[in-house]
């Protein structure tokens, strides 16, 4: 390394990350286990120390769990919330040094080559390390080496420091599992007699990577530093949030307004630095008798202008009870898309942003998903021919293929009073006696049968266009396999 | 043709307008297709009478036409106000159940004029409203010697109109060229 100075990493692991993060919040006595459902079946997935001593294993059946424990307690894990609590321990760590990675998913792993004298030494950098953890609730297991196999195989068999220089005293009576092996592989190598790493380190190589393959030789050179192994650290997720605290509280809505065209003007700048656009912003505004408002506003495309974004806000704001002010505002991006920089075009776009400002503000009015528009559809039925999707969340089609004559509007099929195949002289349809001038057809359209659709229960239907003497142009159909005769559309 | 007594067609801009009858649709459509851009069309989330795109491509292209879906009148004129007042479309259409008093119809005028935008409402007969530029009554006709079984043949009837004669006209929507075609009424 340089400067003759070694590396040396620090490996943390929290057995009990899950019900640790779930007793933070929810203090237990007693037997405590956190349950899974995995094939069908609940399992253990963590428990805390009061049930290990009762015996209990991680993975068996909860059912069992219960019947050798019966004052058990037990929630349901989330495992995606104790990822994101991880993700809260690593931003934790970076106190110690800027190189955190996530080692697991209930570990972190962390270089601390350089800036543990910062703390008076190694000893005193740990035990600072378990004292803060202990007091926030979470059991951990602590190892500290110059490799990060090293690190690892401490911290989950045995804690401990291996001195700088040489690890291989400090793990040698370590199990081979702590190479980080699966467990068939250590398994095999117990039944060679190859028990602690110490054993592996004196054994043939040549024989072992034969047998094992390379991955078994790797995993020791890494722990003994003959391998290098890097640690990738994780940067935080660009949070696009900004806020402002007021000297006075304000309550005019030009006021709020200027407000937030402040923290849109540092949050679009934000934006921009990372290519992104907002997609859903929410202004929340605390008053001095510490009630919070909010407003949200949904755009219609991706945005980071702040010019375009602020007047969108205004009806949003104007709605807003200032009660004996606003002291501080809070600005957040709480959906953002990636929004690339483009090339200024000479062909001018503006009657587009026009269109989706008009979509973006209508949408705070009536609810953006209520703002449609057709997009063609893969089917011959006539009312699937098509999908109505949100306007804001989609692209307009160009290619709309127009087989046949199609009527300008549809409805619900409204059945009338008539017999035969052929269209009927005379019907009867919404209080109106109509008179067949002339009749076109029929096109057969036969019911798609792999989608389940109600309407077309009555099977196959062949459709005519027919002209009333009347003036109107209805589209009929009859249903020949149970028969009746229906009106389902107009033409133009 | 009528020469003396052109069709006052396309509608006069910045103004909103009414229309009537069994082809309402096509007048709008046809409109829309006249004013070549973009539409914003309206509608209660209730009705169940659907404008098809595959039916209206004739006239224009789906992808020129946004849908917005409301609760209940009161929310149609507010949003079609708002659109007619951003400029940011050519056209609106809003289909309304119930006739609208003064205010609302000066409301959507004032509108129109600021957005430079045109208005349409598709209204039930005999439910107009006083402050509409013009009010139209279209049927669509029955035409026994026609062998083009393309083309339609309706008659549109001007109503109403603040800024000039009324009159009657027989037409015919040409779908090769997307323009209305004047037929003589005399064939009736």
């Amino acid at each position: 390394m340089f400067d003759g100075m070694s590396r040396r990493v620090v490996s943390l692991w929290f057995p009990r990350l899950a019900s640790d993060r779930v007793l933070r919040q929810y203090p237990i006595d007693g037997p405590f286990a956190l349950t899974l459902k995995q094939n069908n079946a609940n399992r253990i997935y963590c428990l805390n120390t009061e049930a290990i001593a009762q015996g209990l294993q991680q993975g068996m059946p909860y059912s069992d769990a219960r019947a050798f424990c019966p004052d058990l307690k037990s929630a349901e894990a989330q495992p995606q919330y104790d990822l994101k609590f991880l993700q809260t321990l690593r931003r934790w760590a970076t106190r110690y040094c800027p190189w955190v990675g996530l080692e697991g998913e209930n570990g972190l792993v962390l270089d601390v080559t350089g800036s543990t004298h910062l703390y008076g030494g190694e000893e005193v950098m740990l035990s600072d390390m378990r004292s803060r953890l202990m007091r926030a609730g979470l059991s951990v297991q602590i190892g500290l080496a110059d490799t990060r196999g090293a690190a690892w195989a401490l911290a989950h068999y045995g804690e401990g420091v291996a001195a700088s220089g040489n690890a291989l005293p400090a793990i040698k009576s370590l199990p081979v599992a702590a190479l980080r092996i699966d467990e068939k592989m250590s398994i095999s190598l117990q039944r060679l007699g190859l028990r602690t790493i110490g054993d592996l380190a004196k054994a043939a190589r040549a024989p072992l990577t034969r047998r094992f393959g390379p991955k078994l030789l790797l995993r020791l050179d890494q722990a003994l530093d003959r391998q290098p192994e890097e640690i990738s650290p994780q940067a935080d997720a660009p949070h696009y949030a900004v806020r402002m605290t007021l000297p006075e509280p304000i309550g005019l809505l030009p006021d709020v307004m200027a407000g937030t065209e402040r923290l849109l003007i540092q949050l679009c700048a934000k934006l921009k630095s990372q290519e992104m656009g907002a997609r859903k912003l929410c202004v929340t505004l605390r008053r001095v008798d510490q009630d919070h408002q909010q407003v949200e506003l949904r755009l219609a495309r991706p945005l980071r202008n702040p010019q375009r974004i602020l007047p969108l806000f205004e009806r949003g704001l104007s709605e807003m009870d200032a009660g004996y002010g606003i002291d501080m505002l809070r600005l957040e991006a709480t959906e953002v898309e990636s929004l690339p920089v483009q090339q200024v075009s000479h062909v001018s776009d503006g009657g587009k942003d026009k269109l989706d400002d008009l979509i973006s503000r209508l949408g705070t009015r009536i609810g953006l998903e209520n703002i449609q528009r057709f997009l063609p559809a893969d089917s011959h039925i006539p009312e699937r021919s098509f999908i109505v999707a949100s306007a804001a969340y989609s692209d307009p089609a160009r290619t709309w293929a127009v087989i046949n004559k199609r009527p300008i509007s549809l409805f619900p099929p409204e059945p009338i009073a008539a017999t035969g195949p052929r269209p009927p002289q005379r019907f009867r349809w919404r209080r109106m006696f109509l008179t067949t001038g002339r009749a076109i057809g029929p096109e057969r359209i036969a019911p798609e049968w792999w989608l389940e659709d109600e309407n077309w229960r009555s099977g196959l239907r062949d459709y005519w266009r027919v002209e009333t003497r009347q003036g109107r142009r209805l589209w009929l159909f009859y249903t020949p396999q149970n028969p009746g005769w229906f009106v389902q559309g107009e033409f133009a | 043709m009528q020469p003396t007594d052109q069709i006052p067609f396309p509608l006069a801009k910045t103004r909103t307008h009414e229309v009537c009858g069994a082809g309402s649709h096509v007048f709008a459509f046809a409109l829309a297709a006249r004013l070549g851009q973009h539409v914003m069309w309206l509608r209660e989330s209730w009705d169940q009478q659907q404008i098809n795109p595959i039916g209206f491509a004739e006239f224009i292209e789906p992808a020129d036409l946004t849908l917005c879906k409301t609760e209940h009148q009161l929310e149609t004129l507010a949003a079609a106000e708002e659109a007619l007042r951003s400029g940011a479309v050519a056209l609106v259409v809003m289909t309304l159940s119930k006739p609208i008093g003064l205010t609302e119809g000066r409301r959507l005028q004032l509108a129109a004029r600021e957005g430079k935008s045109t208005g349409l409402t598709i209204i039930p007969e005999g439910h107009g409203s006083n402050a509409a530029e013009t009010r139209w009554r279209c049927t669509p006709v029955f035409d026994a010697d026609t062998t083009a079984a393309d083309s339609t043949l309706q008659r549109w009837e001007l109503i109403k109109n603040k800024s000039g004669t009324l009159g009657v006209w027989h037409v015919r929507w040409n779908v090769a060229s997307r323009r209305l075609v004047m037929v003589p009424p005399s064939r009736e």
